[in-house]
């Protein structure tokens, strides 16, 4: 089922969620919503489902509009961060739920209801499991219980909030691989909110970027990562070295930089920040265009060497990141001046500096009333 | 396909239970300190608690165990039983009722003067009993104001089961909304909206979902509710009028046999309450052992 979302508005109190989203969505994509807290991705997704209205727009289901159907109408499979199953069922009739509480003349037979909801649970691969009750179960097991029991009511677009939120790494890693070959397997539209970038861009099909209530960029992985629309975007995806710059005779410029280090597209003449990853700065051969800075100190983290050093005419303190094989790294000592070239980089007009309490602040095990707070601002 | 280990297949693991005391040693004080703090919480509470509730059975025995019968058979203590069996029978079930639906009202949604019903729930647990049975006695009284209304329709609650009840379930109102309160508010409203979002409607909901997660609180309320129904003495006291074989319920039945220096048939019917007190304590250390975490948001009593 394709989805449209247009012109959505949603406050709380004075404080808006949701500040104009426009978002269309294709059947049988994977499309991640992320964002810091109190981004607003949630409430877009309790908004699709049903669970939040807002104040104005639409949200059209394959044409039509949704906006005025209570949750139990729009046929919505949603996936909670806690899994909310019922504790005093077992897993069989957690999953058998949707079907059971039909109005008679929809409601298939018993014996229906219990084969369908044990094939359900074949697919998440916890068959065998049915006769357990939610509390003998492992979080991941959970997960997939959730996941089975939304897919009962053979949904119309699948809803997941922070779908591997309270589970640890290693847990996490598998069932992200195994949500996406359940999608593929199954083709169901599916909308997944998270705050882990790493999740979103390996998952999903497409990423919706999210900051204060507004979509800052929709785009595929390389798309946002290699394009990003806003310095927010840039900044949310990694790690980030903002060196100043300038923009003169359709040149850019790092200040202090004898050469220009490429020409602009389209970009003002005046200030600028040069947004780079520390993996995309490398040593530059003589001739290449490169800006000196000293090296302060370098520190081995596992595979990773990490370089602090601070711009020589600027004074800007940068970090550089080297797989600790790379044959840079003999050369970052401590107190060493080395020349540096950007082999990827965004720019972006000066602004004002991104505020930190922008960036992400979320804890993977948050609280409930943490995440309220945190939708209500 | 050769995938590694599914670490979301596993079941989780079972830790031993180790008793923190002997894990921890800086938490332990020395053994003279722990056995004479242990026994004086002993003697204090055989000398407060154990000794009264033998006394009781002491007493109610003096004169043998017919006589126990015969004050227990006696019409007047009978039609008090049957009163007090009669009036809890009311006060338990409407408070069961309204109790579920204000706690219901107040962790489920949120609305204005939420603050002032809560405070109001427990209004109950901070007047005097006696005062709850004056307010009937001013509402219903010969010079009350519904008073007159009421005796030109030959109605009668005040010196009536009618007022006994009200009064009772006056007192006993905050015992099941105050239980379920914290149990539903740690509950949260996730398993609501998940069963809404499958379709449920809401009486469904609230069948399905709501009652059951909360059955065992619910349950424990309904018996510190009923033992305070039957053991109420104060705010009956006021409104009963003393009529003996009418509006006397136990407890005042056992004042008025005290009174006439009838001790062991006082003890007698005393017995009985005590018998129901300890039926009450023992089901509910069967709940909270049975069903601990469930209770474990309101394990304050």
């Amino acid at each position: 089922m394709d989805i449209q979302i247009r012109n959505i508005h949603k406050g709380f109190g004075s404080f808006p969620a949701l500040a104009g989203v426009d978002l269309d969505i294709a059947s049988g994509e994977l499309i991640a919503l992320l964002g810091p807290s109190g981004s607003g991705k949630t409430t877009l997704l309790r908004t699709i489902a049903g669970l939040e209205f807002p104040d104005t727009g639409q949200i059209l289901f394959g044409g039509e509009d949704t906006v005025a159907l209570p949750v139990q109408q729009r046929r919505v499979g949603f996936v909670f961060q806690h899994y909310a199953l019922f504790r005093h069922m077992t897993i069989l009739e957690n999953v058998a739920f949707g079907l059971r509480v039909r109005p008679r003349h929809e409601r298939p037979s018993d014996k229906d209801i219990k084969r369908k909801a044990a094939e359900l649970l074949d697919l998440v691969q916890l068959g065998g499991l049915e006769a357990r009750y939610p509390t003998q179960l492992s979080g991941g097991q959970r997960q997939r219980v959730a996941l089975a029991r939304a897919l009962a009511i053979e949904p119309r677009v699948l809803l997941l909030d922070e779908p591997f939120g309270a589970l640890d790494a290693k847990v996490r890693k598998d069932l992200r691989r195994w949500l996406r070959e359940l999608h593929d397997k199954t083709g169901y539209t599916t909308i997944f909110v998270t705050h882990d970038q790493e999740e979103a861009l390996e998952l999903a099909d497409r990423v919706v970027v999210m900051s204060r209530g507004r979509i800052e960029q929709v785009g595929s992985t390389d798309e946002v990562y290699e394009n990003p629309a806003t310095p927010f975007v840039f900044d949310f995806l990694g790690n980030t070295n903002i060196l100043p710059g300038e923009v003169r005779d359709h040149h850019i410029y790092v200040n202090g930089g004898p050469q220009p280090i490429a020409d602009t597209a389209g970009h003002e003449p005046g200030p600028i920040d040069i947004y780079v990853r520390p993996i995309d700065l490398r040593i530059a051969d003589a001739g290449v265009p490169s800006f000196d800075v000293d090296v302060l100190s370098t520190q081995r983290t596992g595979p990773v060497v990490r370089c602090e050093a601070r711009a020589v005419t600027s004074g800007a303190v940068i970090e550089i990141e080297l797989p600790h094989l790379h044959h840079d790294v003999p050369a970052l000592k401590a107190g060493a001046r080395v020349p540096l070239r950007l082999s990827n980089f965004s720019v972006f007009a000066r602004g004002k500096p991104i505020s930190r309490q922008a960036l992400p602040d979320v804890v993977a095990n948050a609280p409930a009333e943490y995440r309220e707070r945190a939708r209500a601002g | 396909m050769n995938r590694p280990v599914d670490h979301t297949l596993q079941d989780p693991p079972k830790l031993p239970f180790e008793p923190l005391i002997q894990k921890n040693a800086v938490i332990t004080e020395a053994r003279w300190v722990r056995v004479s703090l242990t026994a004086a919480a002993l003697i204090f509470l055989l000398g407060f608690l154990l000794m009264p509730l033998i006394a009781v059975f002491v007493e109610a025995l003096r004169n043998g165990i017919g006589a126990y019968f015969e004050a227990i058979v006696e019409d007047d203590a009978m039609a008090a039983i049957r009163l007090t069996l009669t009036v809890s029978l009311i006060a338990v079930p409407l408070n069961l009722v309204f109790g579920v639906i204000a706690a219901w009202a107040i962790t489920k949604h949120s609305f204005r003067f939420k603050q002032l019903l809560i405070t109001l729930i427990d209004l109950p647990f901070s007047v005097s009993p006696v005062v709850s049975g004056l307010i009937y006695v001013l509402i219903f009284g010969a010079q009350g104001w519904a008073g007159p209304w009421m005796s030109e329709h030959e109605f009668k609650v005040l010196f009536a089961v009618p007022g006994i009840v009200l009064a009772t379930t006056f007192v006993t109102f905050p015992f099941i909304a105050r239980e379920l309160i914290p149990l539903m508010q740690a509950q949260g409203t996730d398993d609501e909206q998940a069963a809404l979002s499958l379709g449920a409607n809401g009486w469904q909901v609230f069948w399905r979902v709501t009652l059951p997660n909360i059955r065992w609180g619910l349950l424990y309320g309904v018996l510190l509710c009923n033992a305070r129904a039957m053991g109420e003495f104060g705010a009956v006291s006021v409104v009963s009028g003393h009529i003996r074989g009418l509006t006397n319920t136990m407890p005042l039945h056992v004042e008025i046999l005290y009174n006439e220096y009838n001790f062991s048939a006082a003890f007698a019917v005393a017995s009985l309450l005590a018998m129901l007190a300890l039926l009450t304590l023992g089901l509910k250390s069967l709940l909270e052992w049975r069903h601990g975490n469930e209770l474990a948001a309101t394990r304050r009593h």
